[in-house]
This record gives C-alpha cells, sequence and structure tokens, in this order.
C-alpha cells in the first residue's frame, strides 16, 4: 500500500480506536450502563396497531397499577406535542389521527419495564381504521406529499432526447435499510432544580435533543443539557430519531420528578424509529454508440413515510448523486416526496446518495448491456474530466464545477491491481463449463459529495482545556458512534501541542460545553469538529509560544517549536508540562474554544444551481459473485477496493469505516429486505427477520486499499471524509449479481433492489439450470 | 420450601432466590449482578451480543464451556453451571488484557463496541475448545454474532492473531460443579410461579401428572423468546435438561437414539454420519450460541412448520417416543404433526427420544436448506430427500419439506410420480410437475409463495444432478470458497 497517510507522529499513525481496551473488556459505557439514580423510573410507549386510523377515544384508567408513577398521553404535554427536526409533523404522542403502525400513543413511566409494559397495554384506545396510502405509487395517485415537487436540470433534455442516436427507457425499485445500530435508542433523564433538565441521550445530534427536550417542556435550552459519550452504533438513525426517545423521558421525568429511562427493545426499535428511504425510479436516457449519456430524464419516487423529517434534503442528495462520476450535458432529475403511512423513513448513512448513485449505475449498466459494451468502458467514457485536465466535461447537473475528479486514476489502479480483465476471461470460462452455478463481476465507480447541503450546518465547535499537569482534556460537537471520531480529533490535538496521544483525554459530547452544534452527519464529523478543535488548540500553542518567546528574548513566537512532549524557543527547552504550569503560574488562559466553518459553498434552492459541497470523495470496487441458478443463492467471491480519503489521518480507522461502509451497502442491496404486510405492519423488526451481513457473507477474498493522494481543498491535515462514501461501493456487489444472471442467458436482467436469492431467481426468469 | 438456584458466576458461588424463574440470564448479570459488560442487542438469540460462556458436566461426565446467549436462557435453567462473562477475563492475565480481547484492540477489531463483548467471547470459547480453528471454524463460531461496523475482516484478522499469543484458558470448576449436580429434583419456586428440573424420566412424567399444563423448557431458544419477545406468564415450567436419560446419544444396531434432550451440539456427530448433506444444514441450523441450547426434541415437541430438523428426519424415516406416567408410545415423527401448531402429543406425554434407523447404503439421501442468509436465518423452503432404489426403480420415495405447509410435509404426488419409475430426467420432469399438487405454501416476509413452490422444486432437481451427475457442481456455498 502506498504511503499516503498525513504523517506527523501523531497523525497519520494507525493507532487503536480510543476506547478499544474499553470495548474488548465490557468497560466502556453505553447509556443503558449508566448507573441510574435512585428510583429510577422506566418508560414504555404504546404504539399503534394500524397504519391509519382515527383516535375515538383513549382511557387510561385501567392503567394506574401498583407501581406506576405516570401515564401520558398528548394532551399531558406542557410544551409543543412535536419533535420533528426541521418542519412540523412528528407528534411525541399521536393527537386525533395515528399516521403509521407504531406510532406511539402514549406513555407509562413506572418502576419496571415490565409494569410499564403491562400497564400501556391496559389502556383503552379505540380506532377507527382508515385507508392507508402504503407506497408511492398510490402516493402519486392522491397527490400526496410531505414536501414540494423539486428538479434539477441542465440543458435541454427533452430535445437531446429526440436527437440522440439510441435512447432507452427503464425503472428501478430501490429498496430501503434498516440502521441495526447494535445499541437501541435509548435515553436517561433526570430532572434537577428550578426546571433544569439532564439527558444522556444515545444520539448524533445532542444540540437538537437539547432543543426539543426544551420545546416539549416548554422551558428554554439552557435549562436542558444533553449528553452523549458513544453510541452502540448510530448509521444515521439517531440523527432526528433519538429526539422521541429523548422527549418521552424528559416529559415522564418532568411529571414524576424522578430519572426516567426509556430504553427501546429491539422490535420496537424497528417499528418506531425511520429507516433509508426506499425510492421507485423511472427514466429515459439517450447515448451514442459509445454508451455516452447525451441526455437523461430521471424520475426519482420518494417513500419518505408520514412525515417530512429529513426527507426533503435526503431526497435532494438522492438528486445530487443521480450524475455520480458521469458527465450530463443534459439532464433533468424529477423527485417527488410522496407520503406513506409509514414510520417516517429518515437519515442512513448516504443520505440518499445512494439511491440517487445506484440509479445511474443501473442506467449505465442497462446502456452497456443494450449496445453490448463491456460496462467499464461504457463508465469510462462518461467520466466528469480529470483533475488538471479540465475541459467541457466537468460540471454537474446543479452547476457545481468538478474539480477534483481523479476517478478515472483509480479506475485504471483499480483495473490493475485486481485483475479485471483477467478475471473476465476466467469467468467466460468457468461459466461456459457449469451449468448451475454462474459468475458475474461488476466495478464501479464512486464520487460523493462532502458538506452538508444546507450550507448552515457546515459549522463546528470545539473547547480545549491544558491542565496544570500538562495534561488536555478537548471537547467538541461532534459524536462518538465507533467511527473514531475521537481518535482522530485528539490525534490532532496532541499534533499541535506536540505531545503523545494518552495526554489527550476526550469526554463525553455535552450542550454545555460545546453549543448550537450540527448532527455529527454527512461524513463531517473530522472534517468540521477536527478543523474547530485544532483551531482552539492553536489558539493555546499561540498564547504558550508567545510566551516561551518572551522567557527567551529575541525569538518569534512563530519560531518556537511543539514536538516530541517538549517545547522550544531557541537554545531553551522546556518539557510542556514544565511550560504549561510556567504559563499557568504567569496568568496566561490555558483554555480555548475554537470554530470552523466551511468556506467556499453556497446553494440557491430556487435555482437548483450552486456549489452545495467542499469537494468529492472518491472511490471505485470490483466484486465477483457465484450465483446458484437453482435457489437464486449467492456468495461474493472477490472485492477489491481503491478508496480516496486524502492524506489519512488515522489509515487503521479509515480503512475500518471503507470495508464496514461497503459490507453495510452490500447488506443493504442482498439479504436485507424490510417487509411490510397489506394493512401497513413491518413484519421484519428484529435479527430473527431482517438479515443484516454476518461474517461468513463478507467477501472471501477481501482487498482494500488507500488512494495515494491529498484533498485538493484545505480540510484537516489534507484528508477527506470517510464516513459515507464507501458505504455506495457496495453497488459493485449488486451489479454482478445482476452479472452473473445475464451471464445465465437474460439479456437485461430486471433485478431491483434487494437482490435477496428470491429477486435473483426471479430476475433469472426461467434461465441457467439446464441440465 | 423453594431450593435456591445455584450456579458459578465468575469465579463467586451464587445462591439465588426470590427473582422470578422467568428472568434471563442477562437480566440477571445487568441488573442484580452489576455486571454491565454484557449487552442485549436482540433479545432473542439472534445477534451475540449476549454472548457468555457456559460450562457444566456433559454426558460423558467432562465439564467443557460453550458459548450461550444469554439474552434467552432461563436463570433457574443454569442451575450447576459455571458461567463466564467478558467481566471476568482480565481477571485471568492479572488485570491486562486477555489475548483474545488484546488481538482484537491490535486488529481494529472494534468500532462502536457494543458486539465486542460477544465477540470476545464466542472467540475465546471457540479458540479454548479448539486451540487451530481455522477461519471456516471461526466462523461457525461467530455466525450467531452480528457486527454492524467493521464488515468483519478485523475480526477474522483477531482470531487468527490471538492463536499467536501466549494461550490463557478460562479453567472449568469441576469438582464445584459436580457438587452442584443435582440428584434429585430441583424445584424453585416464587409467590406466583413454579420452576421444576427433574432428574430421570419418571420425575418428569410424574410432575406433568400433576402440573399437565406447565411449560415444557428445553434448550430455551424458543421458549425463551416467549418470555422476552410475546412477554408471556409461565406459571409453571418443567425443565427437562437435567435429566441424564434424556441427554443419551446411543448408537445401536438399529440406529441411533438421541434423548430428547440432547443439544444440536451433542447430536451433531452422530446426526452428521447418517447422510451426506446433514453437516451442512446442521451447520446452519441456528448459530453456534443456539445449537449450544437449543435441542432437537425441541425443534420436533414444539411442532413449528419451519424447523429444520424433521425434514431430513422425516426422509431418514425417524421415529419418535413419547412417554407419560401412562407409559410409552412410538410414532413415526411424520405421524406427530397434525396441522399448523398441532401435535399428536396428550397431555401429560413427553418425548423421550428420537430414533433415527440406520440408512441402507443403496438409499440415496440429501438434505437442503435455503433461506436469506446462509447463517442463523429460518429456512425458506427446508428439504429432506431419500430415495431407495432397487435394480434401477425407485422402490420409496421419502420428499419431506418444511416451510410448505402448516406442518412439516411429505410431497405424496411428486413421491407418488416417481414410485416405480427409474431415476431419471423424465422422472424428476413428473415429479416436478407433480409437485404443484402438493403444496400451497403462503407468502411472508421470508419468501413468497410462487418462490417456494419453485425452490420445493429446484431442490429436488439439485438432488437428481447430484445423485446422477457427479459432474456437475451444484451448491453456491460448496464452490464459493
Amino acid at each position: 500500500m502506498p504511503d499516503n497517510t498525513a504523517k506527523t507522529p501523531v497523525t497519520g499513525v494507525a493507532r487503536p480506536h480510543e476506547s478499544a481496551p474499553l470495548h474488548v473488556s465490557g468497560t466502556a459505557v453505553y447509556t443503558d450502563d449508566i448507573a441510574a439514580p435512585a428510583g429510577c423510573l422506566h418508560a414504555y410507549v404504546l404504539k399503534s396497531p394500524h397504519a391509519h386510523a382515527r383516535i375515538l377515544s383513549v382511557d387510561i384508567s385501567a392503567c394506574h397499577i401498583a407501581g406506576v408513577y405516570a401515564v401520558m398521553t398528548a394532551k399531558d404535554i406542557p410544551g409543543v406535542n412535536d419533535v420533528a427536526p426541521v418542519f412540523a409533523g412528528d407528534p411525541v404522542f399521536a393527537d386525533g389521527e395515528v399516521l403509521y403502525a407504531g406510532q406511539s400513543v402514549l406513555a407509562v413511566a413506572a418502576e419496571s419495564i415490565d409494569i410499564a409494559r403491562r400497564a400501556a397495554h391496559l389502556a383503552k384506545v379505540e380506532y377507527e381504521a382508515l385507508p392507508a396510502i402504503l407506497d408511492v405509487h398510490e402516493a402519486m395517485k392522491q397527490q400526496k406529499f410531505v414536501g414540494d415537487p423539486y428538479v434539477m436540470q441542465t440543458g435541454d433534455t427533452d430535445a437531446a432526447l429526440k436527437s440522440t442516436p439510441h435512447k432507452l427507457s427503464g425503472m428501478l425499485d430501490i429498496g430501503g435499510q434498516d440502521h441495526f445500530y447494535l445499541e437501541g435508542q435509548i435515553a436517561l433523564a433526570t430532572p434537577h432544580e428550578n426546571g433544569e433538565m439532564h439527558c444522556w441521550s444515545s444520539t448524533q445530534h445532542p444540540s437538537e435533543v437539547q432543543h426539543l427536550i426544551a420545546k416539549v417542556l416548554a422551558i428554554p435550552d439552557h435549562n436542558v443539557t444533553v449528553e452523549v459519550r458513544r453510541m452502540g452504533g448510530g448509521f444515521g438513525g439517531k440523527e432526528s430519531q433519538a429526539s422521541l426517545i429523548a422527549c418521552v423521558a424528559a416529559l415522564l421525568a418532568r411529571k414524576t420528578g424522578r430519572a426516567v429511562k426509556f430504553r427501546l427493545d429491539r422490535d420496537d426499535d424497528m417499528m418506531m424509529t425511520g429507516k433509508r428511504h426506499a425510492l421507485h425510479i423511472k427514466y429515459d436516457v439517450g447515448f451514442d454508440a459509445q454508451g455516452r449519456i447525451q441526455a437523461l430524464d430521471m424520475l426519482q419516487l420518494v417513500d419518505c413515510g408520514m412525515s417530512a423529517d429529513l426527507s426533503n434534503a435526503i431526497a435532494d442528495r438522492a438528486m445530487f448523486h443521480a450524475d455520480n462520476c458521469y458527465y450530463l450535458p443534459h439532464a433533468r432529475i424529477r423527485s417527488y416526496r410522496c407520503f406513506t403511512h409509514k414510520v417516517s423513513n429518515t437519515a442512513f448513512r448516504g443520505f440518499g446518495g445512494p439511491q440517487g448513485m445506484l440509479a445511474i449505475e443501473y442506467v449505465v449498466d442497462d446502456i452497456a448491456r443494450h449496445l453490448g459494451l463491456p460496462a467499464d468502458a461504457v463508465r469510462r467514457v462518461n467520466f466528469y474530466d480529470a483533475m488538471g485536465a479540465r475541459k467541457d466535461r466537468a460540471v454537474t447537473h446543479y452547476g457545481m464545477d468538478v474539480e477534483d475528479c481523479i476517478i478515472a486514476d483509480i479506475f485504471d489502479k483499480l483495473g490493475a491491481s485486481s485483475d479485471y480483465q483477467k478475471r473476465l476471461a476466467d469467468i467466460d470460462a468457468f461459466n461456459a463449463e457449469n451449468c448451475i452455478l454462474k459468475r458475474g463481476i461488476a466495478m464501479t465507480p464512486v464520487k460523493f459529495g462532502i458538506s452538508f447541503t444546507l450550507t448552515m450546518l457546515n459549522q463546528a465547535g470545539a473547547l480545549v482545556h491544558v491542565y496544570k499537569d500538562g495534561s488536555v482534556q478537548l471537547n467538541h460537537g461532534g459524536t462518538e458512534m465507533g467511527q473514531g471520531l475521537h481518535t482522530k480529533v485528539s490525534q490532532v490535538v496532541a499534533d499541535v501541542f506536540g505531545i503523545p496521544f494518552d495526554r489527550v483525554r476526550i469526554t463525553a459530547t455535552n450542550t454545555s460545553k460545546v453549543p448550537n452544534t450540527s448532527a455529527t452527519a454527512a461524513s463531517s464529523g473530522t472534517d468540521l469538529n477536527g478543523k474547530a478543535a485544532e483551531a482552539a488548540a492553536h489558539t493555546i500553542r499561540g498564547r504558550l509560544a508567545e510566551f516561551a518567546a518572551q522567557q527567551v528574548g529575541g525569538i518569534a513566537p512563530q519560531d518556537v517549536t511543539f514536538a516530541d512532549g517538549r517545547v522550544t524557543a531557541g537554545t531553551q527547552s522546556w518539557a510542556f508540562k514544565e511550560l504549561v504550569n510556567l504559563a499557568y503560574m504567569n496568568r496566561i488562559s490555558l483554555s480555548a474554544n475554537g470554530f470552523y466553518k466551511t468556506p467556499k459553498i453556497f446553494w440557491d434552492r430556487a435555482a437548483a444551481k450552486g456549489r452545495p459541497f467542499f469537494y468529492f470523495a472518491y472511490g471505485a470496487s470490483v466484486s465477483e459473485v457465484m450465483i446458484d441458478t437453482l435457489t437464486g443463492e449467492y456468495k461474493i467471491l472477490r472485492a477489491d477496493i481503491l478508496h480516496d480519503v486524502g492524506r489519512s489521518i488515522n489509515p487503521a480507522i479509515d480503512i475500518g469505516q471503507i470495508e464496514g461502509g461497503f459490507v453495510q451497502g452490500a447488506g443493504w442491496l442482498t439479504s436485507e429486505e424490510l417487509w411490510w404486510d397489506a394493512k401497513g405492519a413491518l413484519k421484519t423488526h428484529a435479527p430473527s427477520t431482517y438479515k443484516i451481513p454476518t461474517a461468513r457473507d463478507v467477501p472471501t477474498d477481501f482487498r482494500t486499499a488507500l488512494y495515494d493522494g491529498e484533498n485538493a481543498e484545505d480540510t484537516v491535515y489534507k484528508s477527506k471524509a470517510v464516513g459515507e462514501p464507501p458505504l455506495m461501493l457496495g453497488i459493485s456487489v449488486f451489479l454482478a449479481l445482476r452479472d452473473a444472471v445475464a451471464r445465465a442467458g437474460v439479456k437485461v436482467p430486471k433485478l431491483f433492489a434487494p437482490a435477496t436469492p428470491e429477486a435473483v431467481l426471479r430476475a433469472l426468469d426461467g434461465h441457467g439450470g439446464d441440465i | 420450601m423453594s431450593d435456591l438456584i445455584r450456579f458459578i458466576l465468575n469465579g463467586r458461588l451464587c445462591e439465588i432466590s426470590g427473582l422470578p424463574p422467568t428472568m434471563t440470564l442477562l437480566q440477571y448479570l445487568r441488573g442484580p449482578a452489576q455486571l454491565c459488560g454484557t449487552k442485549e442487542g436482540c433479545a432473542e438469540g439472534d445477534c451475540g451480543a449476549c454472548t457468555v460462556m457456559a460450562a457444566r458436566i456433559e454426558a460423558d461426565g467432562a465439564a467443557r464451556y460453550r458459548s450461550i446467549n444469554a439474552c434467552i436462557a432461563l436463570l433457574p435453567s443454569l442451575d450447576g453451571r459455571q458461567i463466564v462473562t467478558v467481566d471476568h477475563l482480565r481477571d485471568f492475565t492479572g488485570g491486562h488484557l486477555h489475548p483474545v480481547q488484546q488481538a482484537m484492540v491490535d486488529c481494529h477489531a472494534s468500532q462502536c463496541g457494543f458486539c465486542t463483548p460477544g465477540f470476545v467471547m464466542a472467540i475465546t470459547n471457540e479458540l479454548q475448545n479448539n486451540p487451530d480453528a481455522d477461519d471456516a471454524a471461526v466462523q461457525d463460531a461467530i455466525a450467531g454474532n452480528l457486527c454492524r461496523c467493521t464488515g468483519y475482516r478485523p475480526i477474522l484478522d483477531a482470531a487468527r492473531r490471538a492463536q499467536t499469543l501466549p494461550r490463557v484458558d478460562i479453567p472449568v470448576d469441576s469438582d464445584t460443579l459436580q457438587g452442584l449436580a443435582r440428584d434429585k429434583m430441583f424445584s424453585y419456586e416464587t409467590s406466583d410461579a413454579k420452576f421444576f428440573a427433574p432428574v430421570t424420566p419418571d420425575e418428569l412424567a410424574q410432575v406433568l401428572a400433576q402440573y399437565p399444563d406447565a411449560y415444557m423448557l428445553s434448550g430455551g431458544t424458543d421458549v425463551g423468546l416467549w418470555v422476552t419477545k410475546f412477554h408471556m406468564d409461565l406459571p409453571v415450567i418443567v425443565y427437562t435438561g437435567n435429566i441424564a436419560a434424556l441427554r443419551d446419544v446411543r448408537e445401536t444396531d438399529a440406529g441411533l437414539e438421541i434423548g430428547a434432550a440432547v443439544t444440536y451440539s451433542e447430536a451433531f456427530a452422530a446426526l452428521a454420519k447418517q447422510g451426506a448433506g446433514m453437516e451442512d444444514l446442521l451447520r446452519r441450523l441456528g448459530s453456534a450460541h443456539i445449537r449450544n441450547a437449543g435441542t432437537l426434541g425441541g425443534n420436533i415437541a414444539n411442532g413449528s412448520p419451519i424447523g429444520d430438523g424433521p425434514p431430513p428426519l422425516m426422509a431418514l424415516q425417524a421415529e419418535i417416543v413419547l412417554r407419560s406416567a401412562a407409559g410409552v408410545r412410538r410414532l413415526p415423527l411424520e405421524k406427530f404433526f397434525i396441522a399448523y401448531k398441532k401435535q399428536d402429543r396428550k397431555a401429560g406425554e413427553f418425548l423421550e427420544k428420537i430414533i433415527v434407523p440406520k440408512r441402507a447404503d443403496s438409499t440415496l439421501f440429501a438434505t437442503y436448506k435455503v433461506s436469506k442468509r446462509f447463517d442463523q436465518d429460518i429456512s425458506a423452503v427446508c428439504a429432506g430427500f431419500a430415495l431407495e432404489i432397487d435394480e434401477g426403480m425407485i422402490r420409496a420415495a421419502r420428499l419431506c419439506y418444511g416451510g410448505m405447509a402448516g406442518t412439516p410435509k411429505r410431497a405424496g404426488h411428486a413421491e407418488a410420480a416417481l414410485v416405480g419409475q427409474p431415476w431419471t430426467r423424465d422422472s424428476l420432469a413428473a415429479a416436478m410437475t407433480a409437485m404443484d399438487q402438493d403444496f400451497t405454501p403462503m407468502s411472508d416476509m421470508r419468501a413468497s409463495a410462487e418462490y417456494r413452490q419453485s425452490v420445493a422444486k429446484n431442490l429436488l432437481k439439485r438432488f437428481f444432478i447430484e445423485t446422477t451427475m457427479p459432474q456437475v457442481k451444484t451448491g453456491v456455498y460448496r464452490h464459493a470458497g
């Protein structure tokens, strides 16, 4: 592997996750492990059995059994009955009408979860069932949306489609995905004096939880403190979805005057919280004889569920990624944000990007199959102009210049390292000899836009304290969900001070230390918080440098060096802690906050033009699969990944994100099937029925490498964001399955996502298996 | 007067009274025992975040650790065991990390860390029993552990790396376990619930005669979910796992006798001898943790239409022995299943053993499982096939399916199309066509009716290929490395 790490004594080092020794010994504390205050009560929420119904009456008189301390319905909320992140519409408790099966109707706080559950089920709720909208097609028929339809376009798509030499139409269904973080949603709320509330919340967005607790309790934000040390996985599922859990706990805590823990068990978690959006795609594409796209007209029907939640931004991102790596001279991407009587779909790693990217990859795959050309060649002719060789094919359908495109180079290098061309021949030979088992392969690229597309959110704060003994405490607005954010940001701060990693201690994210933070989302954690923490550390370092320079005299502060645990000013040198102590005695401030906002970005939503992204992250993968034409079962034989993280701050953590993202993306497109019954009740709400990949499902031969490059933009240590982009590397698994089906004799297979064994067998349509 | 529940937990003898008999080990660990290292991810034995090691004196007289899911193990069913949780491992290494823990750190095998204790315990357990475990063995050992962050590669690396570090075993305290073993029925009661663990079939028959409505508990891999998922009240539980006579596997001249309380793991080796293909199926039945607790007897007795035991056992003409205070009766396994969730088991009766006759060398046999995911998934379709061929003609055919009807069921029309015919493409085609009359499967979250029907037929085709066309490769999992 090329050495493309951002190497200093502390950064660029493949050091273990800061909590790894705690993880492996069971001593890492998650919210459910926190010793509960004396008298802590447990909450349970009664869920709607109907996808859509009018609530005729709610009788809670039978709920007050021994051990019950409070029963709450919508009318008992002192503030606003809404935990929506942006647009209104996510009630804490249903009021008059339920809009999905699983919606919370009332809550009970009791001495034990058993009592709370029993009591809640003693409530008598009368419903009048109403017709439910359960898919996007019905929503389109009834024109029911959670946001306005939106269009991004460039050129004259209609005219170009008329004049193009080749034209294809097609469609694709893309399924949703449950986050399946191993730690379910949980909050522990404790009331304090004078109307204050403290809440431990397993959330990616402590500031929003703080704000929403204040809103439902009708108190100012400064009365609420939210903390999170770590989550047992997030993946976007705890960006907006944690708020309901925390607010129920806080409401019951306020009402009872006691601490309340609200933990969803797995089934309730999967029924009550949102998922990745399912999309229905229709397209018309025009192209030339080489498969070069001339015009694309794509329709995206987005299954948003019963409220807006973050759906408008997610649907936008699906549109932003409808080009992936490909220049679209004429394009019109239309998006409808469909209302359905299902749980409101939400953020999930990639935030709509994966669906948009899969759609265009499917289109390109169709073009290649239609023309009988190699799919990798069709991809290449469509790539944006490379960085350094930009001509006329370097602007997106939303008007952003693609200045940093390196995908062709990644494709070349990955094609060579994976032996792609030779393996095509091997596959042909294998398939010629085998009638039941067939192999397929696909190489797919990723270009993912980095920044919150709502420009305002691209800001972050950090707080750094240096104590008299030279140890450093670090806080920032980002949250740790396993992605290694705290490790990377600690590495950055240790590097600024030139001290060993273990001299920096990061503490729980806390709204009273860094206020008004954005969610840890959009892959932005290190970009934003790393820069903010770096700035805070530099402020203190600047003061120390100035102080050291004064001590020596005749030396400029910028010439003072911080390295190897020592501070050196000309001929004089101190141990870091000595200088710190000296500075303290000379009344130098040893605490600072830092702030960062992403430069260059802007977005004109009305015109659908701008530069929503600071930069793009790139990558590519080659997957080879084998299918069984009798059952549709399959196995990933091999996957090769080459991914661009700029200069890596921590290659072990980056590779962990890449491999984990790939497997999660492959899971989304293969075995992870969400299944609702005809009445709109989710029936895959536990791991017994919802199947994420296991250790045996990962590629038998799995090779991951980091691309040797650096971020063209000024990011922290020239690194690139890595949280979301690798998920889309999993698209190659899906298209390899489609390739295997094609190689069994189906010219243009109708394989939709997820490609369960059943879906593969259906796509085979009787082909293969001739004996 | 209630007995105390006694077990060794992390080296300390625990004596428990007053807690509900339906409390799970996980609830006990995280609650009264204040040991929060073990996590709850699903409370149904499907994610492995709660994996612990548990030892008992086994049928062969030796005690060994096996990995189990603490989330569905009912506390009194652990009476007489030794349990080790993640919180205890460092006690054997002077406070340093255990080699498996160290290897997990070195290989970057934790990200969010929530599944990690379960992986640590599953791998520690495997390497203790199988120090040279290869990747496939480790994959089997962690098939019941889900990780959503890493993509597993570093976890497999860690298992390999741990094998290179100085070995640290967790000792079994056999002497204490011998002392904890009960020689008469263990009775545990609280004010509103009773738990009985008889030690002989006669005691079991008596207690069932006394409490005909009692819930029978064996490995708990199903009954545990009645508690954690369906929140059922189980006022009287009778546990079969302490009855030595029901924990025996005997090979006789006539075949194999498997006691109803023998775990899948204990029955594994003996059953694998019953026919090629059996091993593939057994590896995919639940996970290692489930197979270490669950029993073949329970798989049959609960009458599930999607259990993986009955189809191959029916194809092998297994019989079962039912016993009660009134006596003993023996019947073919297939007669036991009457209708959906309705079995031929009278009040007071229990399943004593399963008898699997020796298979004639001339019998063609195979068993297959198809599910969305290879590991720990419930079958969309499970098939057990046996053909007896005499002078080129099919004399008898047993095509047995799970997932195709309300009970495990034979494909009678397809069988009839085969009997009296040679085993050829023509008879295969006729049987596949006839199978349309055998089943009207349901559509649910596991598979559609159409898929089940297609796969049921195609599995018979696979059987034909494998028995007549040895040059043709079938079964993607066998050939995909």
